[in-house]
């Protein structure tokens, strides 16, 4: 039976600086010379004792498992023999549903899809279309959606980091992370009139240009945002407890990740440095300065580190994008999927006519399909769509990252404490709306 | 580079395509560029071999599996696809495969579970979805529907969209279900539920196999 | 250090010695279990996300008595039933409310858990009024944090109203197939055609 040895040294909660004033990372065990020790297998010391195995449950109400996850577990004492996952308990038939959709109705169930990524997967959905129509978006829209997928990705990791926290112990991380969420909330709430479920785009543009004083609102909350990073940082990162509780669990090395198709947080941390944003660029972000980072163990605390890393870069793109945002429209002017404006409509003939039919039968793609992927907080999320020329999609399949993720976790736990299920179970950054869709 | 103006025909293909094309010569049905993504349609016989060579072989390093998919048209005499979409991350590549099971025929296609372990779920949720059965997967059961569901496969074009049943009778049968019996699999086998388990289920189970969840 | 003098706690002596307050009892047990309702967050999606932005420290949920979550049933009070529920998870909420001991209320939170929302297809359940009784359905997709606190506080304006001596309330039934109370699904399927209640929407061209 594999075991694992986690030894923490209580002097590393005390807190080293480098010299931009980031805490630095000390290896968890030092011999005398001050250089790294691997951690190693020790040896088994307790005769073997015979007696039966146990299975527990684990959901599919838990309040660790972040939603409707279950897990049955084969413990033999405290050791996880075997992990079975079950799935499903939040199927709602999404990708059925799209198929009776038009494409711009599909839009508010992208929303609810991954809902902690609402107005992310709106901009994947919206790329996808546009693909699938062969439309170009403007300028405007490039940078406000770029704007839009990060604010995104701070609130999800903040979701993450906020739960996370709780299932290890911690409650205060939770409260900060989600004081910053209500401002992210308040931002979205002026701009699509939604806090959670935005609804943001359209094919072919944006539901709505930001209001006056908007970017004003943006300025203000990343010049505070770093700091409840740091203030986090401060707290986590090097604290004896959280690092006895992540360091060497649930490790993945860069094979295994890629081969179990792992993506974002959990490959980056595994050492493939894979970012859709980097390898497959969309939205014009290979002109952004902005770092993949990557981990080198793959363990709990890697990912944490990743996903820590990606909110300062995603503040550093928000800066950038703030700093860029051109004048101009946000909506293309393709008629084939932008409504006339509506004073025409109301006047001149065609324009009605065109109206009620853009809006009654919807716009109709030429004949193909299209697999569009970007990076969402959890991964690679793709929108793969078929069109057959009619205004609904003959098959609209989302790629989910976190079932992805998820479905490596037997492999992660079995080895591990009982409670380590719960750290890396969180680290995987699993939402089941996402999952079982 | 951001694609920009990708032409909906005639974009360049994928230089993996003409490869698969030299190497596996009539087992490369068509290939089609579209949107500025290449789409290989490969015999149904010879799709684990191709996969395989498309991982191994070194000028191509097709190392991550995106998803595993299936596509029904709603024209009633065209073919079932399974879909897959591969990444290469060193030559950041993508490319679509595409294998057609025409009607009347048995839908099953070889799983690239052995080559790629992330396909794991998204076969069984395949097979959930479309009743498409991947041989040598190791554990083909269905994952987001309940494992006694009886009604068909969801993403069909033949199932409606609410459901077979009245919504009354749906519920039904969901509360009328052992719940125990569908959340423990094989370690209910002592159980009193194993009775109400589905016949292939119980063989399973007796056999003694483990499942490899 | 310029502290003031903390001020002499204020004895109330009444004239008469000892203290009496007149009450109902039905009015000191409605009060105290109004303010000290313990939910069980029965979490699936969205609303969830906006339960816990009601729980966290803008909107502080502690302040109705409500701090204390019990994620176990069987110390909880009233069940929040956030976000949609499907089919495959219809047992499980089942399961969930009748472990809940008596007294127990439960609010729908979200339009998905009142009426399935826009989820009127093959997996989702059309309300969970459909298993479990509803004390007060809070509408919106997903409902503002100030939406959900109205629901919480009509929820005890509902509590403070309580008889104890009313046992009907508390009364849990199973209609036996048998029995004439049972009504077969065909049944309430074709009473509730006509009205396209939660239990059977039918909307044209879909």
């Amino acid at each position: 039976m594999a075991t694992t040895r986690r030894t923490v040294d209580v002097a590393l909660a005390t807190t080293g600086l480098d010299e931009r004033g980031r805490p630095v990372r000390t290896p968890l065990v030092t011999d005398a010379s001050g250089s790294a020790i691997a951690l190693e297998e020790p040896p088994m010391l307790e005769p073997e004792l015979g007696g039966e195995h146990m299975l527990i449950n684990i959901g599919p109400q838990h309040p660790a498992t972040h939603g409707v996850l279950r897990l049955v577990l084969e413990l033999d004492g405290e050791t996880v023999v075997r992990c079975i996952p079950h799935v499903g308990y939040l199927h709602c038939g999404f990708e059925k549903i799209g198929e009776y959709r038009q494409y711009n109705q599909i839009i508010p169930w992208t929303d609810r899809e991954d809902y902690l990524n609402s107005i992310g997967n709106n901009v994947a959905f919206a790329l996808g279309a546009e693909r699938l129509f062969g439309i170009e978006i403007t300028p405007r829209c490039t940078v406000l959606r770029v704007i839009a997928a990060e604010l995104s990705r701070i609130i999800s990791h903040l979701v993450w980091l906020g739960t996370t926290c709780i299932d290890i112990g911690a409650f205060t991380p939770f409260l900060w992370s989600f004081q910053e969420r209500e401002n992210v909330y308040k931002l979205l709430e002026s701009w699509v009139g939604a806090r959670l479920t935005t609804s943001a785009t359209r094919v072919g543009g944006m539901a709505a240009d930001i209001p006056d004083g908007w970017m004003d609102g943006l300025r203000a909350f990343i010049n505070n945002f770093s700091k409840t990073i740091d203030e986090v940082d401060r707290m986590l990162t090097r604290n004896g407890i959280w690092v006895g509780r992540t360091v060497g669990l649930g490790t993945m090395t860069a094979e295994e990740a890629a081969n179990y198709g792992l993506s974002g947080p959990m490959l980056r941390a595994s050492g493939v440095d894979y970012d859709v944003r980097k390898d497959f660029p969309y939205l014009e972000y290979e002109t952004y300065d902005f770092d993949v980072p990557v981990g080198t163990n793959g363990d709990v605390y890697d990912r944490y580190l990743v996903r820590m890393e990606e909110l300062r870069q995603s503040v550093l793109i928000l800066r950038q994008a703030a700093d860029r945002l051109p004048d101009g429209p946000v909506n293309t002017d393709d008629h084939r999927v932008v409504l006339p404006p509506k004073s025409k409509a109301m006047s001149d003939m065609e324009s009605m006519i065109h109206h009620f039919k853009q809006v009654m039968e919807g716009p109709r793609p030429p004949v193909g399909e299209t697999y569009v992927a970007v990076e969402s907080p959890k991964g690679e999320k793709g929108y793969y769509m078929v069109s057959d020329g009619t205004s609904k999609p003959v098959r609209w399949r989302i790629r989910p990252p976190s079932f992805v993720n998820l479905s490596a976790i037997p492999k992660m736990v079995e080895g591990h404490l009982l409670s380590d299920v719960i750290a890396v179970n969180a680290s995987i950054d699993i939402v089941m709306g996402e999952i079982d869709r | 580079m951001t694609p920009h103006n990708v032409p909906r025909e005639g974009a360049p293909a994928n230089p993996t395509a003409a490869a698969l094309q030299a190497r596996f010569g009539d087992a490369i049905r068509r290939v089609d560029v579209v949107w500025g993504e290449t789409t290989v349609y490969v015999a149904r016989e010879r799709l684990l071999e191709i996969v395989r060579w498309l991982h191994d072989d070194p000028e191509q390093q097709y190392d991550y599996l995106s998803d595993v998919t299936a596509v029904e048209y709603r024209d009633p005499e065209r073919a079932l696809e399974v879909v897959w979409h591969l990444r290469s991350l060193p030559r950041r590549r993508f490319l679509r495969l595409k294998v057609e099971l025409p009607r009347g025929t048995a839908l099953e296609v070889e799983s690239v579970w052995p080559v790629y372990r992330g396909a794991d779920w998204l076969e069984r949720e395949c097979y959930d979805m479309f009743g498409i059965r991947f041989t040598g997967h190791p554990d083909l059961r269905r994952i987001l529907m309940w494992e006694q569901y009886r009604e068909g496969y969801p993403l069909r074009k033949d199932f409606p969209l609410r459901g077979r049943f009245s919504r009354a009778e749906q519920l039904r049968q969901a509360l009328a279900a052992n719940p125990e019996a569908r959340y423990s699999m094989e370690e209910l086998s002592i159980a009193d539920a194993f009775a109400d388990l589905p016949d292939e289920m119980r063989q399973r189970l007796k056999s003694g196999a483990r499942t490899g969840e | 250090m310029g502290l003031t003098p903390r001020p002499a706690p204020r004895s109330v002596e009444a004239t008469g010695g000892e203290n009496w307050v007149t009450t109902k009892l039905d009015s000191l047990v409605n009060w105290a279990r109004k303010n000290s309702l313990w939910p069980m967050p029965f979490g699936t999606a969205c609303c969830a996300i906006e339960f816990m932005a009601t729980a966290a420290s803008k909107y502080d949920l502690a302040r109705f008595g409500m701090e204390r979550m019990s994620f176990s049933p069987r110390q909880a009070d009233v069940l929040i039933c956030a976000g949609r529920v499907p089919f495959k998870l219809a047992p499980v909420l089942r399961r969930i409310w009748q472990q809940m001991p008596q007294p127990k209320w439960c609010i729908s939170m979200g339009a998905c858990a009142s009426s399935g929302g826009m989820f009127d297809n093959y997996a989702v359940v059309q309300g969970i009024d459909t298993i479990i009784p509803v004390d007060v359905y809070v509408p919106g997709c997903p409902p503002r944090p100030e939406g959900l606190l109205y629901g919480i506080l009509l929820l005890q304006e509902k509590v403070s109203q309580e008889h104890m001596g009313d046992d009907a309330i508390r009364r849990e039934m199973e209609p036996d197939p048998k029995s004439g109370l049972y009504i077969p699904p065909a049944a309430i399927d074709e009473l509730s055609e006509p009205f396209g209640n939660s239990v059977h929407q039918t909307r044209s061209g879909l």
